[in-house]
């Protein structure tokens, strides 16, 4: 089934400017897995490697956090909108 | 380059005098302008970390993003960066902040010192992740 990705400003240098792209999957992971196909240089960003996410990537399914429901495994229903949200933090 | 309104340059400053001797934080809104990135909007975000690590940390909760990320949408505009302050410490980067910081965005310092805010600077992350390099942060009417 088909979702939509919403791609950080972040990062969309490696998705040629999109900040919305048409992904198909059944899960989280099936979603982005096709979305890091298109774009090797986003999947290179967001994977630590093949199947887990680098820690700074946090995830929303229809404004909930993966982490909160079934991580990559959380199931998406047609045209749920998929949220890549980087984590900010800093200091002295 | 990083334009900033006096009004938004303003309203940092008295964030990071409030907060003191905590550090404050924010989201930039902005879009693309003449080579570089226009403030447009300055969401004050509530440091995330815990009471005793705020004097020398900042933390934006992933919740926060999300929603700051579907404001910016909406208003026609995107996350250009972020700002944060140094109660009693340069406004430059600290490895910390390299550590935690992604290329692309822009990053705000405001040196805090003794409650007074003073110097403002801009940095951005190299793409290799080596290092910051500091911006031209222009201030407008």
């Amino acid at each position: 089934m088909s979702v939509s990705v919403l791609i950080p400003s972040a990062l969309r240098a490696f998705t040629d400017r999109r900040s919305e792209i048409e992904a198909e999957g059944a899960t989280v992971g099936e979603a982005l897995a096709h979305v890091a196909a298109q774009y090797p240089d986003l999947k290179h960003q967001i994977y630590e490697d093949d199947t887990k996410l680098r820690g700074f990537v946090n995830v929303f399914v229809d404004g909930t956090n993966i982490k909160k429901l079934n991580g990559l495994d959380t199931p998406v229903a047609a045209g749920a909108a998929v949220m890549i949200v980087p984590a900010i933090a800093g200091g002295r | 380059m990083l334009k900033l309104t006096r009004e938004i340059e303003e309203k940092i400053r008295q964030a990071g005098a409030e907060a003191y001797p905590d550090e404050c934080c924010g989201i930039l809104f902005g879009s693309e302008e003449d080579g570089g990135h226009a403030v447009k909007a300055l969401k004050p975000i509530k440091n995330a970390r815990e009471s005793g690590e705020r004097y020398h940390r900042f933390l934006i909760t992933a919740e926060d993003m999300m929603q700051a990320e579907l404001e910016a949408r909406k208003l026609g505009l995107e996350i250009v960066g972020f700002c944060h302050s140094h109660p009693d410490h340069p406004a430059v980067p600290s490895d910390y902040d390299r550590d935690h910081a992604l290329p692309f965005y822009h990053y705000i310092i405001l040196r805090v010192a003794k409650g007074k805010p003073e110097e403002m600077t801009d940095w951005r992350l190299r793409l290799s992740r080596e290092a910051f390099d500091s911006d031209e942060l222009k201030i407008e009417p």
